[in-house]
């Protein structure tokens, strides 16, 4: 087993994010640190992406639930180079994590795990931590809970 | 219920430019490599090149992520008078192996006679693959997956891996053993990039690009255009070459696996799998074949682990059970097909001989199967090829001598 050691998230001075009209309200919460999600106010199914119809019932109307910003991580990579040429080589561990107070399949968040990249393991609880991006957002990271 | 088109078209011509490490190509256009590819498959079928009257494409027309291939562009270069059909399959290269069966949709509904498939790649530093979604512009939606880092195709792939090994117990053995066999049929081979051999030091050396994925389960980075043409089985006879017929081609996949990937949506057990399954029960049905009946299996290999996963998908092996299987040595060619082995990417595929998005796929199905192949399994009857596992659609086609 390599010892890969510290990870952090990727630096957010580096990262843009784009929005439209249904995206935008996620990272308007973000913005204030708040996790929420896309949920079907007609059958309660959450969706992230947020996008414009239900998968499951073809409603149009959403709303926009405070989750408790845990969750479970379902799977990860472990990426030892740097994604930008102006930064040196460090470790980033993308995680996809099941997050808690969705309900079934499609709204896992894809982010960064923060802390011992040695730990990271298919099952573990992890909690939000808040990465400052360009343009004043809020990018949801997690590190161990 | 048998496939209502099975047979009843063939692949009649194949031609390819050399293939060249990334960037190589360079002072030649894409124009120029698919031309050169178009024309060798001409040549190869004994047809005028001005006897093209359709093209079938994949990957939405596109040549990589930043190049296109064009119709009207093609016909004012070399000279095509007239198509009846131009038509792409959406989204990448995971329709590649379902042209054959757009081919034969042309063909069939009397659109056109001769319908050609190609496929360019030219990677120049600002287009190269491999690191693609890290260099795309913001958009609504990929800003929900872009500031993890999974800078590309092998990043996002290397989370399906993970949650393999842990849900089934796969092993980086099993994915050394995939590189490392194809690596084997590589090396007797002109037209492979990578020829020499790999040993497990050198393997397990190589830098872990996205954990649990090495630098070579990655695939190559290379230019090069492979084009074929198809026609009527009954046309097919008065050509040039052995015909090979489509025996099936199929497309599409399920909402489960859907945006694959990109999303990483998917519930068990689908995540952890090429998303091959449906269009594989598809082949299945329309041929009354199984994967017992095939002769040379060349899998869409542009990750070690999504050919393990489409051997589960395909039946070669029962889902959960690709590590076994890949490490009993069944892929390993034999010019004479052993009880139960299935030989794998005889060509070296997209790990050892080139990456032209799938292509070099199609062209060693139609060698294997006229018998003219470097790994020539012996007696070949049917070849499965396969699309990229990535978004809908993912593609399969059987081809029969
Ligand atoms: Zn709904």
């Amino acid at each position: 087993m390599s010892n890969y050691g510290p990870a952090s998230a990727l630096p957010g001075d580096h990262i843009r994010i784009a929005t439209d009209p249904y995206t935008e309200p996620f990272w308007q919460a973000a913005r204030e640190h708040r996790l929420t999600t896309c949920r079907c106010a007609n059958c309660g199914h959450c969706r992230i992406p947020p996008t414009p119809y239900c998968p499951e019932c073809q409603s149009n109307r959403i709303e926009w639930p405070d989750l408790p910003g845990t969750g479970t991580i379902f799977s990860y990579a472990i990426c030892t180079k740097s994604p930008y040429p102006d930064v040196p080589d460090f470790v980033y561990v993308p995680i996809v994590v099941d997050i808690d107070g969705t309900q079934g399949h499609g709204a896992r968040l894809v982010a960064n795990f923060v802390g011992d990249a040695d730990e990271v393991a298919i099952g573990m609880k992890v909690k939000v931590v808040w990465t400052s991006i360009n343009d004043g957002w809020e990018l949801p990271n997690f590190e161990k809970a | 219920m048998a496939w209502v088109n099975r047979d009843k078209c063939a692949i009649v011509g194949i031609g390819a430019t050399p293939y060249y490490v990334r960037g190589q190509s360079w002072p030649q256009t894409t124009d120029q490599l698919a031309g050169e590819a178009i024309m060798a498959a001409c040549a190869d079928a004994g047809i005028d090149v001005k006897d093209i009257d359709g093209f079938a494409y994949y990957s939405g027309a596109g040549a990589g992520y930043t190049g296109k291939m064009d119709t009207a562009d093609f016909m004012e270069q070399l000279g095509i008078r007239e198509v009846g059909f131009t038509a792409a399959l959406t989204s990448g290269g995971g329709g590649m192996a379902g042209t054959g069966g757009l081919a034969t949709a042309a063909i069939m509904n009397g659109d056109a006679t001769y319908v050609v498939s190609v496929m360019a790649l030219q990677q120049l530093p600002q287009s190269r693959l491999g690191t693609v979604f890290g260099q795309a512009a913001p958009t609504a939606h990929n800003s929900f997956m872009q500031p993890s880092g999974l800078v590309g195709p092998g990043h996002l792939m290397s989370v399906l891996a993970r949650r393999h090994m842990h849900l089934y117990g796969t092993t980086r053995d099993a994915f050394f053993e995939i590189v490392q066999t194809q690596r084997e049929h590589a090396m007797p081979r002109e037209t492979a990039v990578r020829r020499k051999p790999l040993t497990r030091e050198e393997y397990f050396a190589s830098p872990m690009l996205a954990d649990p994925l090495c630098r070579l389960d990655f695939c190559l980075e290379t230019d090069g255009a492979v084009a074929f043409i198809t026609t009527t089985a009954e046309r097919a006879k008065d050509l040039r070459q052995k015909p090979v017929y489509i025996h099936a081609s199929r497309h599409g996949g399920t909402r489960a696996w859907g945006r694959a990937f990109g999303w990483m949506g998917m519930p068990d057990p689908t995540f952890a799998s090429s998303g091959h399954k449906p269009v594989a029960d598809r082949l299945w049905a329309d041929t009354g074949l199984t994967a017992k009946d095939i002769d040379v299996a060349l899998l869409y290999d542009h990750f070690s682990a999504m050919v393990l996963m489409q051997l589960e998908d395909y039946g070669f092996c029962e889902k959960g059970e690709g590590n076994d299987f890949v490490l009993s040595g069944k892929l390993r060619y034999a010019n004479r097909k052993q009880p139960g082995a299935i030989p794998l990417n005889t060509h070296g595929g997209q790990l050892s001989e080139a990456y032209i998005i799938g292509m070099t796929h199609v062209r060693e199905a139609v060698e294997q199967l006229r018998g003219t192949a470097v790994n020539q399994v012996e007696d070949a009857e049917f070849a499965l090829v396969t699309g990229g596992p990535a978004a809908i659609p993912t593609s399969g086609m059987i081809l029969r001598r």
